[in-house]
């Protein structure tokens, strides 16, 4: 604090002596431009003061030249800039003619330099550029220097871009709180106009002021920490929330297949994962032709692949239903051992087809960057797999409530015998079924190739969490999984913190073996016969 | 009592123990007596492997007496399988003492370098052979007993109960694959020196440990056959072909399958006590999901609810595995992926369930008289 208070002082005294000493012909800029050509560091930081206190245009072109190093002054004391090619100028802009002998270049300590971005910061306050007024606002916010407070004041007069002002105003605040001669009064307002768009930085400050100020001051600093701080918490609890959202919607995505082929059907299917992988490795064919044909369609490939994803993998399913799985309903047990050896049959045959390693899945442009919401930053990508989740989520609902197709697959679900009695038929509308999940399941690969690295051990990361998702919804429900994948994902986000990551997986795994003890049937069990078949 | 009781009308169970009778004999001889130039010599690596195929054949016993005889499919027998070999893992680092690469006496390596002070609690007494021996049993046995008493209580079964048994094998993999565990993180633990003060790599020790091996798989398959053959087998059996019924008749279904699930859940971890020194290392992947599915197909080929067959299925699919990785390594995982469609498809009793079969119809066509049971 001392230098702080100390500058102003210094300055003023200086500013006094100088005008005692070289009587009123000179001008201020003059005055300290002279300050500026010393060898003295003292001396330096006071012109900087001083041109930064002026504002005008010379002044802002030597600060520049001495902030890019390039600024030297002659025996005479006057000051010149090295321009481009060797050539030099004065800071008004005037081109000199021959290079002046005995040219020295102004030097910089941190000191100075410190003193040299708060004013270069000050004096950015009236730039025309928006972007660069907010930058040198927060600058002005960050150094707090007392000399910047009538240079900000005025810039804040005749500042008419609202977000600008805005950080004009805290900037401003910040000023008249830390300096400690401003009235109580005063420092109380700024508390004020700190404590509404209170982040860290804020609190910084808030500490550090709270230590020297008055009764009254301290008191409004603390109401206003305890507001930010709950503030701050909420902030991270609706981040935690988000971020849990965007895992539970991968969970979802990737378990809701399963949720068709596991929970209406009853097949315990340990090829589902790989059911993902192929139709993330259709996402890679798809853009590898649109990359060597037609690259004006890449920000399409993900569209295009969805409905290929869907129909490779389904017809995957189809074949597999019609050659394995038939055999074997009514033993579960069996199934899951043909599934997993199908499993491991479709991993080597990807990993011989396309080998081991990771294939590069492009985003398109509109799933590229991020998005910035209550000032959480979220990529965009991780928006639209929530939305896409959301999206397969209702589609399939309909699906199955609303077209003849999911009327015949709920009959023999509930009733195989008296749906095949009303002339349905059975068989066909398992292969379908089933081929359904493994299209959806296809259709999940596409939005997963854009988060996780498409390898033939794609599938295998998510085949026990989409298990213990179908489970801890309940079989032969949607709505169970959808609350149990949004659950799950927002269970390990808050519990990362907490305890990491892994640690928090374990927790959630461990909490659905008890919970399964607790309702074997899941959060939303069906009810009745149903049952016990 | 069963006539079956007895050892000597079963022919499959008297042949399969004379074979680990000779095996056990034949296989330390042929490594230590013989030179290395004679043709009849068994090379020690050799020996290793067949002790290797010992173990996952014990494991597979472990698996049938729960799958085969009570219905319950674990897919988490590779968890106690591993947790067995890490307090025998826990007990060869001990006995490393000063010769580590930072010379510490009291702590592992891994521990010094993770600048740890003193060895944490779980480590206590992990010095003592003895010790090390009672957890190799006991630890297993806790974790089956509590899963146990959780899950039979709240009768979990069927499907539910392979993919909660899936979870917790893929938990405890996670969990061993953190540092903060105390169990060596992801490189697990290695580079023993002795067992029992003796050079573990030294011929005569591995001979020492390959006997042990058929040792226990041959008491641990009279256990699991006494078990089986006994009243309480029976009611087993019953609770495995009609559970409802079982319960509904008088009997407490759930303390039949935990006391099965948990002498077996303490097999698998001597199993893996034997495994780790004939290996050399002990590390979180012996935890993966996938290696307890690969040991329910042991146990699918040979025949579930035979354990001979389970043993017998272990040690011809690995004997296959280590075969075709080392012949065709692109092949084993169709191979073994076929495998898994085919036994289920074509073969649900197994080699021994058809094989058994077979005999017994062709017995009935030529020679049709009361005949003792073929078990």
């Amino acid at each position: 604090m001392p230098s702080r208070i100390l500058i102003p002082i210094v300055a003023m005294l200086a500013l006094l002596a100088s005008a005692l000493g070289t009587g009123a012909s000179a001008s201020p800029t003059d005055d300290a431009f002279a300050r500026l050509a010393s060898d003295q560091f003292a001396q330096i930081e006071q012109g900087i003061v001083e041109l930064s206190a002026i504002g005008t245009p010379e002044a802002a072109a030597a600060l520049e030249a001495l902030s890019e190093t390039k600024l030297f002054y002659a025996p005479d004391k006057s000051l010149v800039i090295k321009q481009a090619e060797g050539r030099f100028a004065s800071p008004s802009g005037a081109a000199l003619s021959e290079t002046p002998a005995g040219l020295k270049q102004v030097r910089i300590n941190n000191r100075v330099r410190r003193a040299l971005e708060s004013a270069l910061g000050s004096l950015t306050l009236i730039s025309p550029d928006p972007a660069k007024r907010k930058a040198a606002a927060e600058a002005v916010f960050k150094a707090r220097d007392p000399l910047a407070l009538p240079l900000i004041t005025q810039a804040l007069a005749r500042e008419t871009d609202a977000g600008v002002k805005d950080t004009m105003v805290r900037a401003r605040a910040a000023i008249i709180l830390a300096s400690s001669g401003a009235p109580d009064l005063e420092r109380i307002n700024a508390v004020d106009v700190l404590a509404e768009k209170g982040d860290q930085d804020v609190l910084a400050l808030f500490s550090t002021v709270k230590t020297s100020a008055s009764a009254s001051v301290k008191q409004a600093i603390e109401t206003a920490i305890g507001a930010i701080e709950r503030r701050l918490a909420l902030l991270s609890s609706v981040q935690n929330a988000l971020y849990g959202l965007s895992l539970g919607s991968v969970l979802l995505l990737a378990a809701i297949g399963l949720a068709i082929t596991f929970g209406v059907m009853g097949i315990i299917n340990m090829a589902h994962g790989e059911m993902v992988m192929i139709g993330a490795y259709t996402t890679f064919m798809v853009q590898e032709v649109i990359r060597a044909r037609y690259p004006a369609l890449f920000d399409w490939s993900l569209l295009i692949a969805l409905p290929l994803a869907f129909l490779t993998a389904g017809a995957v399913g189809l074949v597999l239903e019609r050659s394995i799985i038939r055999f074997l309903y009514g033993r579960p047990l069996e199934t899951l051992l043909a599934t997993w050896g199908v499993s491991l049959v479709l991993q080597q045959a990807v990993r011989s087809l396309f080998g081991p390693t990771n294939r590069e899945v492009g985003a398109p442009a509109f799933m590229s960057g991020s998005v910035d919401l209550f000032g959480l930053t979220i990529t965009s990508g991780r928006l639209w797999i929530i939305v896409f989740s959301l999206v397969v989520f209702a589609v399939l609902s309909l699906v199955l409530r609303a077209t003849s197709f999911g009327l015949k697959m709920r009959a023999v679900t509930q009733n195989r015998r008296m749906a095949a009695a009303m002339g349905i038929r059975t068989p066909w509308i398992d292969s379908l079924t089933f081929a359904l999940g493994s299209g959806i399941a296809g259709i999940a690969g596409v939005a997963l190739s854009q988060i996780d690295n498409v390898s033939p051990n794609l599938g295998q990361g998510y085949i026990i969490d989409s298990f213990m998702v179908v489970v801890f919804g309940g079989v032969g429900n949607l709505w169970g999984t959808l609350v149990a994948a949004l659950t799950l994902g927002v269970a390990n986000k808050f519990l990362e913190p907490l305890a990491g990551a892994v640690l928090g997986k374990i927790v959630v795994l461990v909490f659905i073996i008890l919970f399964i003890q607790k309702r074997p049937r899941g959060l939303f069990a069906l009810k009745g016969r149903a049952v016990e078949a | 009592m069963s006539r079956a009781l007895y050892l000597r009308h079963d022919r499959l169970g008297l042949g399969f123990l004379m074979v680990l009778c000779v095996l056990g004999i034949l296989v330390p001889v042929l490594n230590l007596a013989l030179p290395v130039t004679s043709s009849w010599h068994v090379p020690t690596y050799a020996m290793s492997l067949m002790g290797k195929y010992v173990c996952y054949a014990l494991l597979a016993v472990a698996l049938d007496l729960v799958w085969g005889f009570c219905g319950i499919l674990s897919l988490g027998h590779g968890a106690f399988f591993a947790l067995g070999g890490y307090a025998m893992g826990m007990y060869l680092m001990r006995q490393i003492g000063t010769r580590g690469v930072y010379g510490n006496p009291l702590l592992p390596d891994f521990m010094v370098f993770l600048n740890w002070k003193e060895l944490p609690l779980t480590w206590f007494g992990f010095s003592s052979f003895g010790y090390a021996m009672l957890m190799v049993i006991l630890v297993p046995g806790a974790l089956a007993f509590v899963f146990g008493w959780f899950a039979f209580r709240s009768r979990v079964t069927g499907v539910y109960l392979s993919i909660i048994t899936q979870a917790m094998t893929y938990a405890m993999m996670l969990a061993f694959f953190r540092n903060d565990m105390g169990f060596g993180g992801n490189n697990g633990l290695t580079d023993f020196k002795d067992i029992l003060g003796f050079n573990i790599q030294a011929q005569s020790t591995r001979a020492c440990l390959f006997i042990a091996s058929i040792l226990a798989l041959a008491g641990c398959y009279l256990l699991a056959r006494y078990m089986v053959h006994s009243a309480y087998g029976k009611v087993l059996i019953a609770i495995r072909d009609a559970e409802s019924r079982s319960r509904f008749l008088g009997y407490r279904v759930e303390h039949f399958k935990l006391l099965a699930f948990t002498v077996s859940a303490s097999m698998a971890g001597l199993a893996g006590a034997l495994y780790v020194p004939q290996i050399g290392i002990i590390n979180p992947s012996e935890f993966a999901p996938g290696n307890s599915i690969e040991a329910v197909i042991w146990v699918a080929v040979g025949g579930r609810g035979t354990l001979v067959g389970a043993a017998l299925g272990a040690v011809l699919v690995n004997f296959s595995k280590t075969w075709l990785t080392g012949a065709m390594p692109e092949i084993w995982l169709f191979a073994l992926g076929a495998l898994f469609i085919v036994v289920t498809l074509f073969l649900p009793k197994g080699i021994i369930g058809t094989a058994g079969e077979f005999l017994k119809n062709r017995r009935e066509r030529h020679a049709p008289a009361p005949t003792g049971e073929v078990r």
